[in-house]
């Protein structure tokens, strides 16, 4: 049988948020994967930046420290601590999600029909204004309190 | 005619024949209230170019062959009227995450198979009892419930386009296949939880799925595939621990009582 000419459509990664026309649940996907490929990024740093007192010495961990504690660094921080409170709070939500609390039941489905999406928006929406609040509380840690 | 508009359809085309590339097409379409963009499909068939190809069959959100991505949204063309989605341009593509065979035409092939590997049929343990069954397998109202809202499922790849998972994942079930193995699962007649699980526990399985929830919003029959995956992985992860347990339908042998056709 000779082979289907086809044009492949799938879309990738701008499929994460230029797919079309999608809700909130949709970036908080997006938000999630990003915030969570950012903190694996930051943990392997991280790894690296502790395990030069092993192999430095104090010296070279003083001096390291002296740098990442100043300037561009504290964005960083910043960051991290954000992509924490978001991919925390949200991966709370997504596991009382998928322990089938948070999507109701089977119902017959009448138009318009509801969905698991609107049973669950109360939870989105609490773990989104609890992330924004905790990240304002940890800017104003880092860049205003000392 | 004082109600018509005149509005700009712009249309991804791709003739496997002659391009490698898709490419977009404009024609301008005289709109009336209540004409659905299948109609306007139709009408630049007649009217412009008669090489426009799309699927499509029954006309009124039954079948499900008309998905497509009307802008930015994968639906159903037949059941979306043009002044809903805008009285002011028209894009349409075919369903992403599907090859194109022609122009709107998308091969849902992949689809099917992954449709197929779930076992989309009821199992049971006693193979004979099922085929030469004397009675029938006894289901409540409530019974009935637990799944009816998933088997209405036409198979029109909407779900699959939006899939955020889908996008960059080819070997991921996606939301079709996963909701119809829920579909099977949550009825009491069935007991082929253990032929399904390697397929939903594996790689690019049931739990590739975090809630992108697309799926559940642009559905046109209102299936909730996003409901119906995270229902289902409560039940593997019951199962995980030993804490599964499922009151299955029992055979009712015959006993002389009125059928249906009996009208008592």
């Amino acid at each position: 049988m000779p082979q289907k000419k086809t044009d492949d459509r799938r879309l990738g990664i701008k499929g994460w948020a230029l797919g079309g026309r999608w809700g909130f649940e949709r970036y908080m996907y997006t938000v999630h994967r990003i915030t969570g490929i950012g903190l694996v990024v930051y943990f392997l740093l991280h790894i690296l930046v502790t395990s030069t007192r092993a192999f430095g010495g104090q010296h070279v961990w003083e001096s390291l420290m002296g740098t990442l504690s100043s300037g561009v660094f504290k964005i960083g921080e910043f960051l991290v601590f954000a992509g924490f409170a978001i991919h925390g709070l949200n991966g709370i939500r997504l596991i009382l999600i998928e322990l089938g609390f948070a999507t109701g039941k089977a119902i017959e489905p009448e138009y318009p029909y509801q969905t698991s999406v609107d049973k669950q928006r109360p939870i989105a929406i609490v773990a989104a204004a609890a992330a924004a609040v905790i990240i304002l509380f940890g800017g104003y840690n880092i860049f205003l309190a000392h | 005619m004082a109600d018509t508009r005149k509005i700009p359809f712009t249309i991804l085309r791709f003739n496997p024949e002659t391009d490698t590339k898709h490419r977009f097409d404009t024609f301008i379409v005289d709109v009336l209230p209540g004409m659905t963009v299948l109609e306007g499909l139709h009408q630049i068939k007649a009217r412009h170019d008669a090489t426009l190809a799309w699927r499509y069959s029954c006309r009124m959100g039954v079948c499900g062959s008309c998905g497509m991505l009307i802008n930015g949204r994968a639906t159903l063309a037949c059941n979306t009227q043009i002044l809903d989605v805008s009285p002011i341009a028209i894009a349409i593509a075919p369903l992403p995450n599907f090859p194109i065979i022609k122009d709107l035409v998308p091969d849902l092939d992949s689809m099917f198979q992954k449709h197929r590997e779930i076992k989309p049929w009821i199992i049971r343990e006693n193979s004979i009892e099922q085929n030469t069954a004397k009675g029938e397998f006894y289901q409540s109202p409530e019974q009935l419930v637990e799944y009816l809202q998933f088997s209405y499922c036409i198979k029109c790849g909407c779900c699959m386009a939006a899939c955020p998972t889908m996008a960059t994942d080819a070997q991921y079930l996606g939301p079709q296949p996963l909701a119809q193995a829920y579909r099977y699962e949550a009825d009491s007649r069935d007991q082929g939880f253990n032929a399904r699980k390697p397929v939903l526990d594996r790689d690019s399985g049931l739990f590739s799925c975090h809630y992108g929830s697309e799926c559940s919003v642009v559905c046109p029959k209102g299936v909730d595939p996003a409901k119906a995956i995270q229902l289902m992985k409560r039940r593997m992860l019951l199962d995980l621990f030993h804490l599964y347990r499922k009151k299955n339908a029992e055979l009712c042998p015959d006993q002389g009582k009125p059928s249906a056709q009996d009208g008592s």
